[in-house]
């Protein structure tokens, strides 16, 4: 080719410049632990299943829990949210309505009537659990899902455990529960009502069980020696609970004192106050920052007209009336007696201390081991017994309805490595995405949309569901407040903040990839990232 | 402002782009398909402001007018990192005559494409703030006063960093560079001097003037665009930081741009016919000691032997930008 004057070389793209090897440091994208993620006691994958709600893909995100927990409507409403607790989005405004979605999208699915298949090949073994509480049903679940026979048996005449005989209606209505029941009952488990199992190891051998998953919940109400007259009525918390699901409900009277400071002595309260009772009080020996009980139930039950009584402990029970002792709390935050002695109108006394397991199940089984009224389980959720696994209120753990999903999902996955002779491996957690990783300046301002809550003295007298779910709209809107933090959800910034156009876009959920042979190691894409989903890396020398 | 606010999704329109918009509603730059008017292999220094702008800039240009841009660049940092002889990282028909013409040669080839009847093409001159404020300030403003049919941009580091750091008329004061040392009384740029060149455009009383920094894309790009449907003498002036002579981490260039604007430092404007017609609220605003902290050029004003009453006249600066500007309002939109 001819060249103009004074030119004597061909002109060339800068792309022949292969400007990455100045690097120093290297942009990787990765895929951290957001803190919900890490903080579900059912180990749901909660920014995944939020990045298909929201671009609507509803019935994805509903599936995305269902991997790891079976009762998303249940969840979304008797859950404890220790997501929302962890989110970071709490630090920017507020958290994500995280168990409104999960609500939303767990009511979604009974309207549409999704339902999981089971597409494992059978194994031909065949799992007793006992108990339909939470555990059992999630263990029961899982096993059918991998391809084993389940058979569940119960004590009781319904199934669902605590979740039908603990918690009121109001906070769980029953065919939302039934609904989720029957979606697992339909997957082929078998349900033995009424059944009572006396003998674990007896009833493993004597049916032909490969293995049994013990899940028996803790039932019995703990008592306390109270001095009481003669026609002091005196009665427990779960049996007054349980009695809601009778056909006689328990008579409590007028005025109720319940004793304790858990979640549980506030739905007795709660649960009194919509019997009739005009004054239900709450006696606590703690202050309220100290009280076990959750801020939002004790908030709700104050809002109800429940009275709260802290710093006081039961010194004595009457007919019509209690005594209680005002408590001081010392230095190290124990209650310590004041001496002084208030009178309360009461015509009955709620005990809600506690509860313990009905553990006669183990006894006498070979290697199981009782220490604290609790079934002691290796990691593997197994018993000392070899093909006896125990979860739920019946191990050494917190005791809530989501832990107890948790429970039933470990067991079953380990149920089903024992009984093909393997080892399961948890998969590794990611590092933790903190919410210094992330850049905050990018997400628009966006309050939580608060679930409509029923007018308080409507809900006062009647057991109607409280808390009432989202519209698809606001779902919607919350799914998107999330920050994804340690995830891309593919907002382009990288590709659009890199100055040597070093970032290829791969297209929709395929997300982009760094072209290292430009890649200048800036780390404008890493700064500028969102949700903190690029981490730094000394270059290799 | 020109720019839609997008809410609540998610991020809203801060973001590039964002899978949850449709394909209008992101910015050009999150188009697989953008232009990389300055492709790859270019040698500017990593995390270098000037690159991106420029990117930002003669990709949405180019989107506008149907690929149709001439681009005559002043000499500077973007000239020469960008074609190094036989090299060149533009796609698009670019020109390099001299440090302070590019004014003048711009207006040249727009006379041409007049000639020609060539309405469908347009040409963008595009230089430094040496090039601009200082060296090509003559040709810029008879190019303004002859309302040629050229959109000027200028790449705002304020100083010479190509030829090492020296101060130009668009430097800041109390900024060292290498020929106003932070040694003496008065350490750095001296206060009082120095040209406002977006405020003198306005003065020529031109179609459009607007500023803009390489934070707010989506504001740049929406700017351009509207810049590029008018005819005339158009000019807008957009701060790139820079990591060399600025004394910043290279991660730091976007973050240093938004907190220039978020303090008050530098005003983001646009202006028609003289004019103000649209000001960027500040969204978050910080004191200016966030915005300088980060800059070894402003480490003089910290450290061992700190110069607080330096940092509240440069503070005065900024509040005294919110004033005039409006850039504070009760009703911030976020």
């Amino acid at each position: 080719m001819e060249k103009p004057f004074a030119i004597t070389l061909d002109v060339g793209s800068s792309r022949a410049n292969k400007t990455g090897a100045w690097r120093t440091q290297r942009p990787v994208y990765t895929d951290l632990l957001p803190p919900c993620s890490d903080a579900c006691p059912a180990g749901e994958q909660v920014q995944q299943w939020l990045y298909h709600a929201e671009e609507g893909g509803y019935e994805r995100a509903w599936r995305q829990i269902m991997s790891d927990n079976p009762f998303p409507a249940i969840m979304g409403r008797v859950c404890y949210r220790p997501c929302e607790t962890a989110c970071n989005r709490g630090r920017l405004d507020e958290a994500v309505g995280i168990n409104s979605v999960e609500r939303f999208l767990g009511d979604e699915a009974i309207r549409q009537g999704w339902t999981v298949p089971v597409e494992a090949a059978s194994s031909g073994r065949h799992v007793l659990v006992v108990g339909a509480g939470p555990a059992g049903l999630a263990a029961a679940y899982h096993l059918r899902l991998l391809g084993h026979r389940v058979t569940v048996r119960d004590s009781g005449s319904k199934p669902g455990g605590m979740m039908r005989y603990g918690i009121p209606v109001y906070r769980l209505p029953r065919d939302v529960l039934d609904a989720e029941i029957q979606r697992i009952v339909d997957m082929g488990v078998t349900l033995e009502l009424g059944t009572t199992v006396r003998d674990a190891a007896e009833a493993m051998a004597a049916d032909g069980f490969d293995a049994v998953f013990l899940a028996v919940g803790a039932h019995i109400g703990q008592r306390t020696y109270i001095p009481a007259g003669d026609s002091a009525r005196i009665m427990d918390a779960v049996s007054v609970l349980r009695g809601m699901e009778d056909e006689d409900l328990p008579l409590l009277g007028r005025r109720v004192a319940v004793y304790g400071g858990g979640n549980t002595a506030l739905d007795v309260a709660r649960t009194a106050k919509r019997l009739g009772a005009t004054d239900p009080i709450v006696v606590y020996r703690r202050s309220r920052e100290r009280m076990p009980a959750h801020d939002f139930e004790v908030a709700e039950a104050i809002e109800e007209g429940v009275r709260m009584n802290w710093l006081s402990t039961v010194a004595h029970a009457d007919a019509g009336t209690i005594t209680v002792e005002r408590m001081e709390l010392d230095e190290s935050g124990y209650p310590q007696p004041t001496g002084e002695f208030d009178e309360l109108g009461a015509d009955a006394l709620v005990l809600a201390i506690g509860q313990v397991s009905d553990l006669s199940v183990v006894d006498g089984v070979p290697g199981v081991h009782v220490a604290d009224a609790v079934v002691e389980v290796d990691r593997t959720m197994m018993t000392g017994h070899q093909g006896i696994f125990a979860g739920g209120d019946m191990v050494p753990a917190e005791r809530t309805v989501t832990t107890a999903v948790g429970h039933g999902k470990l067991a079953a996955r380990n149920i089903d490595a024992w009984l093909r002779h393997r080892r399961y491996a948890e998969p590794d957690r990611a590092e933790l995405a903190d919410y210094d990783r992330l850049n905050p300046w990018y997400f628009s301002d966006a309050p939580k949309q608060h679930r409509p809550r029923l007018d308080a003295a409507r809900r006062a007298s009647t057991f109607d569901e409280v808390v009432s779910g989202l519209d698809e709209s606001t779902a919607l809107f919350e799914a998107r407040r999330c920050m994804s933090c340690g995830n891309c959800f593919e907002c382009d910034n990288c590709y659009g903040v890199c100055p040597d156009n070093a970032i290829r876009k791969l297209g929709p959920g395929q997300r982009y990839e760094i072209d290292y042979d430009y890649c200048k190691g800036c780390n404008l894409c890493v700064a500028e990232c969102p949700a903190g989903a690029i981490s730094v890396l000394p270059e290799r020398s | 402002m020109a720019v839609q606010q997008i809410k609540f999704y998610q991020t809203g329109s801060f973001v590039v782009g964002n899978r949850l918009l449709s394909p209008e509603q992101r910015a050009v730059q999150a188009d697989p398909g953008r232009a990389n008017a300055l492709t790859c292999g270019h040698r500017a220094c990593q995390g270098c402001g000037e690159a991106l702008g420029a990117r930002y800039v003669v990709d949405t240009a180019l989107r506008a007018a149907s690929n149709k841009v001439i681009a005559v660049n002043a000499t500077g940092c973007l000239e020469v990192f960008s074609t190094p002889y036989p090299e060149t990282s533009w796609q698009l028909p670019w020109l390099h005559s001299l440090f302070g013409n590019a004014a003048a040669v711009a207006t040249g080839v727009a006379a041409a494409q007049r000639v020609k009847h060539r309405d469908d093409v347009r040409v963008l001159a595009q230089g430094g703030d040496g090039g601009t404020v200082d060296i090509g300030f003559a040709c810029l403003s008879g190019m303004f006063e002859r309302n040629d049919d050229v959109l000027y941009v200028c790449y705002d580091n304020e100083a010479y960093m190509n030829t090492g750091v020296q101060r130009s008329g668009a430097t800041p004061p109390a900024a060292r560079t290498a020929t106003t040392q932070a040694v003496g009384s008065d350490p750095g740029n001296l206060f009082g001097q120095g040209k406002n060149v977006p405020l003198i455009a306005l003065a020529h009383e031109i179609p459009y003037v607007a500023t803009a920094t390489v934070a707010e894309l989506r504001d740049l790009e929406a700017k351009v665009q509207y810049a590029m449907s008018l005819r005339g003498a158009r000019y807008l002036h957009v701060l790139v930081p820079c990591p060399l002579g600025w004394g910043s981490d290279s991660s730091e260039t976007i973050r240093l741009a938004r907190l220039a604007k978020e303090s008050g430092l530098f005003p983001v404007f646009e202006a028609e016919r003289g004019e103000i017609t649209g000001v960027s609220k500040i969204r978050r605003q910080v004191p200016v000691e966030e915005y300088l902290q980060p800059q070894r050029r402003y480490a003089h004003l910290f450290g061992p032997s700190p110069r607080p009453e330096v940092v509240a006249r440069l503070q005065a600066r900024a509040d005294r930008n919110i004033e005039r500007f409006g850039l504070i309002d009760d009703e911030v939109d976020n």
